[in-house]
C-alpha cells in the first residue's frame, strides 16, 4: 500500500526538523507494510505537539484530552477488538499527567500499541520540564536547572508487566518502522518509547545519534526479562534502541469473551428480556 | 419495623427478608437503611414499612416493631415506639426491661442449643416477627431459601431458625397486629432499589459497556451489573480511577457501544474534565451521579441533594447536556432508559442525578415494562465518500458512523475542529461548530417541557421538589387534598413553561435535601418567581414525613 493512503494532505504545523516527522513517516510506512486499511486503524492522541499527528493520519482517530490516551484507547479496543488501536502520547502526556494509567494498561495487557513521543520537554507550552528531562537542564520552568531525577519509562513499563517493551529513535525511521510493526503485530500491550528531539526547546539530535545502539545487533535476547531490565538501566551513556522485552499473556479482551459475539460496538439496540435479572427482586 | 445492630450482624439482610416476605404476601413495601462508613461494628439500622392496601412512599418516625441485635439497639429507639409496639431482643441485651413493650427472649440460648453461629441471631429474631404477624410459613421458608440459594446447608439451618423464632412469636401475638393475609391479586410486584433500577433501565436502553470505580453509594450499580454481565453479554469493568472510567466509556461509545459510568459527587468531580470531552467530541455518554453529602469526602454513606448546580454547570465552556433526576425506582428505570436514548439521539452527555436515599432504599414497583431502544443517530453499513463526523445539520445532530465502517473515517476531536474533525482555530469555523452543538437544544428542550415535570393531586397550593425527596413529600401530603405536589424530573434543560403552567396562580414552597435551595435558585432564575417558603435538610438524612408535615402546619397550609 502506498504511503499517500494514510495522508490527509494537511501540512504538519510542527517546527522544521521536529522529531515528530520521523514518527509520522515510520508509522505510515509500518501501516503500509502491514497492509492495514485506514478503516481498521484507530489512532488515539493526547494533547501536545505529538497530538497533531491525528490531523495528518488518514485513519480513524480520536484526539483526546491531556494524559487520557490509554483509558480512551482501552475503551475503544474493549468495545471493538477488531480495530487496530494505536495510542500516541507525548512524554508530558504519558509520564506526567497520564502516568497513573500506564502501569494499569501494561498489567491488564490490552491489545494495543502505545507510542510515546519522548522529547524530554514540554514543547507546545513553550518548553517546560517534564518527567524525562535530565537533571540540571534549564527550561522555562527550571531556570536554575531541573532539580528532579528523570523517570526511566522503559524500566517502568517492564516493572509494570508490559508484554512488549521497546524504544525507538525518530532519527532512524527504518528501524523505528520495524519496532512499530513489531508492536502492532504483538498480541497484547506494546509499549514503545520513542526518542524524538525537540529542535526548538531541547535539541538532543546529536547526543542521541552518537549514543544509540541497536539491541538486536548487540545480541540481546528479548525473552529475558532480567536482561531487559539490565539494558533499561544501562548507565554507561549508551542508549539501547529496539525491543527490550517480549512475552505472551492473556489480553484484557479475552477476559470478556462472553461479550464479544458480537462485540459491544457492533450491537444494534434491541429490546432486552430482563426477567432473569428481575428474579432477585421478587 | 426497625432492625438495628452492629455492622456485620445482618441488619440489611434481615430487613430484606422481612420486606420480601411482606411483598410476597401482596403488601406494598418500603425498606431504607442507614449505616456508618465501616465494615464491622458501629451501629446501623434498616427500616421496613408495609401496608396491604396503601402505597408506602417513605419512612416515618413511629415504629411498631424493633428487632434489636445488640444491647444499644434495644434501648436506642424505644422513644419512637408506638403504643402497640414491641421490641424483640435477646434477654442479655434488654433485661431487666422496665417497659412492658420490651420482650427479652432467650434467643442466644436457642442458637447455642441448635448449634447455630451467633451471626444467625437475625434470622431467629425475624422468625419472631413473622410469628407475631402470623405470616405464611411457606412464604417465610421460600424467602429464606432464596436468600441462601447458594448454600443449601445454610438455607436449611436458617429456615429451621426462622421456624423456631416463629413459635416464640406466636406466643407474643396479643392481637395488636392483624394477622397477615396473602393478598393474591396476581400482580408480580418487585421490591427494588434505585441503583438496580437505574442499571436495568440503561440495560433496557441497550447499554453494553459499563465502567466504574467503586464509590459509595453508587457501588451497588457496579456490583449488580458485574454479577449479571454474563447473562446479558455486556462488558463490566473496574479501572484504576474515575478518570479512567469515564475515558474508557467515551472510547467505547466512540467505537459504538452504549456505555455508562456511575459514581458519586467526589468521583464525578474527577470525571468533569472528560465530561467536556464527551460534549466537544459529541460522544454519547450516560453518567449516573448518586449524591452523598459533600464537600470533599463528606458523609460517605449518607444522603443529600447538594450536587444539582454542580452537575448542571460541570466542566468549562458551554455545551448542551441533559440532567435527569428520578424520584423512585420506577422512574429510575424509565430515566435510565431515557438517558441512554437521549444520549444516543442527540450525541450529548446525559447525567442521571440520583442520591443515596433513592439508590439504596427499596420500594414496591409493578413490573418494569420491556422497552424498545431506537437506533439513535448512528449510521451503520457502508457510508458514502467524504464522511464528516461533525457535518453541520439543521438539528445539529450529525450522522455518527463507527470506526471500522467501510468508506468512512471517523475523526473525533476534543479540540475545536471543522466538520471533518480536523483541528481548527478559524473564527467562522469555531462559531459554526459551537452553534451546531447548540442547535440540538430546541428539540431537547421540547422533551424536557413534555416529560420534565410530574404532578400529584390538584390543590390550590403547591409543594415543588425533585429527586427522591418526592417520596417523603408524597407521604406527608397523602391525606391533604389542598396541596398539589410538583416534581421536576428534567433539571437541564429546565422545563420552564411547563413548570410555570403547573404553578400558575398557586403559592408554592420548595422542599429539597440541601441547605441553599438549589432548585429554588433555578426556579428564581428561570421563572422569575419566589417561593413562599423553602424547607431544606442537610444533616445527611432524607426528610421524615413528619418534618414536612410540621413545616406545612407552621405555614398554615394544613
Amino acid at each position: 500500500m502506498s504511503l499517500e493512503l494514510y495522508d490527509t494532505g494537511k501540512r504538519p504545523v510542527w517546527c522544521p526538523g521536529c522529531g515528530n516527522y520521523g514518527i509520522l513517516l515510520a508509522l505510515r510506512k509500518a501501516l503500509a507494510e502491514l497492509k492495514l486499511s485506514p478503516e481498521e486503524v484507530v489512532i488515539v492522541t493526547g494533547i501536545g505537539c505529538h497530538g497533531r499527528i491525528s490531523d495528518y493520519m488518514r485513519t480513524n482517530a480520536f484526539h483526546t484530552i491531556h494524559g487520557r490516551v490509554l483509558p480512551l484507547a482501552t475503551g475503544i479496543k474493549l468495545a471493538n477488538p477488531k480495530l487496530t488501536v494505536i495510542g500516541h502520547a507525548g512524554d508530558g502526556d504519558a509520564y506526567a499527567i497520564g502516568l497513573g494509567h500506564l502501569p494499569h494498561a501494561a498489567r491488564r495487557n490490552v491489545d494495543m500499541t502505545y507510542i510515546v513521543h519522548n522529547n524530554m520537554v514540554f514543547g507546545l507550552t513553550t518548553g517546560q520540564v517534564t518527567p524525562t528531562t535530565p537533571r540540571g537542564v534549564k527550561t522555562r520552568s527550571t531556570p536554575f536547572g531541573n532539580p528532579e531525577q528523570p523517570l526511566n519509562p522503559v524500566l517502568l513499563a517492564l516493572a509494570s508487566g508490559a508484554t512488549f517493551v521497546a524504544r525507538g529513535f525518530s532519527g532512524d525511521v527504518e528501524h523505528l518502522k520495524e519496532v512499530i510493526k513489531a508492536g502492532i503485530l504483538h498480541k497484547g500491550f506494546a509499549f514503545i518509547d520513542v526518542l524524538q528531539p525537540c529542535v526548538t526547546f531541547f535539541n538532543t539530535y546529536q547526543v542521541i545519534r552518537e549514543r544509540v545502539f541497536k539491541l538486536e545487533e548487540a545480541g540481546h535476547d528479548p525473552s529475558d526479562l532480567e536482561s531487559a531490565m539490565k539494558m533499561a538501566m544501562l548507565s554507561d551513556g549508551r542508549i539501547p534502541i529496539g525491543v527490550f522485552y517480549r512475552t505472551q499473556a492473556p489480553t484484557l479482551e479475552e477476559a470478556f469473551s462472553h461479550a464479544m459475539n458480537p462485540p459491544p460496538a457492533a450491537r444494534v439496540p434491541s429490546p432486552v428480556d430482563l426477567s432473569r435479572a428481575l428474579r432477585r427482586f421478587r | 419495623m426497625l432492625v438495628a445492630g452492629p455492622a456485620g450482624a445482618g441488619v440489611f439482610a434481615t430487613s430484606l427478608i422481612i420486606g420480601k416476605t411482606l411483598l410476597r404476601h401482596g403488601h406494598y413495601v418500603f425498606v431504607t437503611n442507614e449505616y456508618p462508613s465501616l465494615i464491622r461494628g458501629g451501629h446501623q439500622w434498616a427500616l421496613v414499612r408495609s401496608s396491604p392496601d396503601e402505597y408506602i412512599y417513605s419512612h416515618r418516625r413511629i415504629i411498631d416493631i424493633i428487632i434489636a441485635l445488640d444491647r444499644s439497639s434495644a434501648f436506642a429507639y424505644v422513644g419512637r415506639l408506638s403504643e402497640r409496639g414491641i421490641v424483640i431482643c435477646d434477654e442479655a441485651d434488654c433485661a431487666p426491661a422496665q417497659d412492658p413493650r420490651v420482650k427479652p427472649l432467650p434467643l442466644r440460648r436457642i442458637l447455642k442449643e441448635l448449634g447455630a453461629p451467633p451471626v444467625a441471631l437475625n434470622t431467629l429474631a425475624s422468625g419472631v416477627v413473622f410469628g407475631i404477624l402470623g405470616a405464611s410459613r411457606e412464604i417465610v421458608g421460600s424467602v429464606i431459601r432464596d436468600q441462601f440459594a447458594a448454600r443449601e446447608d445454610l438455607a436449611r439451618l436458617n429456615v429451621s431458625l426462622a421456624e423456631k423464632g416463629y413459635e416464640l412469636g406466636v406466643g407474643l401475638n396479643t392481637g395488636a397486629f392483624p394477622s397477615l393475609e396473602i393478598l393474591g391479586n396476581g400482580e408480580e410486584r418487585l421490591l427494588i432499589d434505585g441503583n438496580s433500577a437505574v442499571a436495568l433501565g440503561a440495560l433496557a436502553g441497550g447499554m453494553s459497556f459499563f465502567v466504574a470505580y467503586p464509590m459509595t453509594p453508587a457501588s451497588p450499580i457496579l456490583h449488580f451489573l458485574a454479577e449479571i454481565q454474563r447473562d446479558y453479554n455486556i462488558v463490566v469493568f473496574q479501572p484504576e480511577s474515575e478518570i479512567a472510567a469515564i475515558n474508557m466509556a467515551i472510547g467505547a461509545a466512540y467505537a459504538g457501544a452504549r456505555s455508562m459510568v456511575a459514581t458519586s459527587g467526589g468521583g464525578f468531580s474527577l470525571m468533569v474534565e472528560a465530561l467536556g470531552q464527551a460534549a466537544m467530541t459529541e460522544t454519547p455518554l450516560v453518567v449516573v451521579e448518586v449524591q452523598r453529602p459533600g464537600p470533599s469526602t463528606g458523609l460517605p454513606t449518607h444522603t443529600a441533594q447538594g450536587d444539582l448546580r454542580f452537575v448542571i454547570h460541570a466542566s468549562q465552556g458551554e455545551f448542551p447536556r441533559a440532567v435527569l433526576a428520578p424520584g423512585d425506582p420506577y422512574e429510575a428505570y424509565l430515566l435510565g432508559f431515557k438517558a441512554m436514548e437521549v444520549a444516543w439521539a442527540f450525541q450529548i452527555p446525559v447525567i442521571l442525578l440520583s442520591d443515596k436515599f433513592l439508590g439504596e432504599s427499596y420500594w414496591t414497583v409493578q413490573q418494569l415494562p420491556q422497552m424498545t431502544p431506537s437506533a439513535g443517530s448512528v449510521v451503520r453499513g457502508e457510508v458514502g465518500g467524504g464522511y464528516a463526523r461533525y457535518r453541520i445539520t439543521e438539528d445539529g445532530v450529525s450522522p455518527m458512523a463507527l470506526p471500522g465502517t467501510r468508506g468512512a473515517l471517523v475523526y473525533a476531536n476534543t479540540s475545536e475542529h471543522d466538520e471533518y474533525g480536523q483541528g481548527s482555530i478559524d473564527p467562522s469555523v469555531v462559531k459554526a461548530m459551537q452553534e451546531k452543538r447548540f442547535r440540538k437544544l430546541p428539540k431537547l428542550r421540547a422533551i424536557a417541557e413534555t416529560e420534565g415535570v410530574k404532578t400529584y393531586g390538584e390543590g390550590d397550593r403547591a409543594v415543588v421538589t425533585w429527586g427522591s425527596t418526592k417520596m417523603p413529600v408524597l407521604e406527608a401530603v397523602k391525606n391533604v387534598s389542598s396541596v398539589k405536589v410538583v416534581q421536576v424530573l428534567w433539571l437541564e434543560p429546565f422545563p420552564v413553561d411547563r413548570l410555570r403552567g403547573e404553578l400558575r396562580g398557586r403559592p408554592f414552597i420548595v422542599v429539597e435535601n440541601n441547605m441553599t435551595g438549589q432548585l429554588v435558585s433555578l426556579i428564581r432564575e428561570k421563572l422569575l418567581v419566589e417561593p413562599e417558603g423553602f424547607l431544606g435538610k442537610y444533616d445527611g438524612r432524607q426528610f421524615e414525613a413528619e418534618e414536612i408535615e410540621d413545616f406545612l402546619r407552621k405555614k398554615g397550609w394544613v
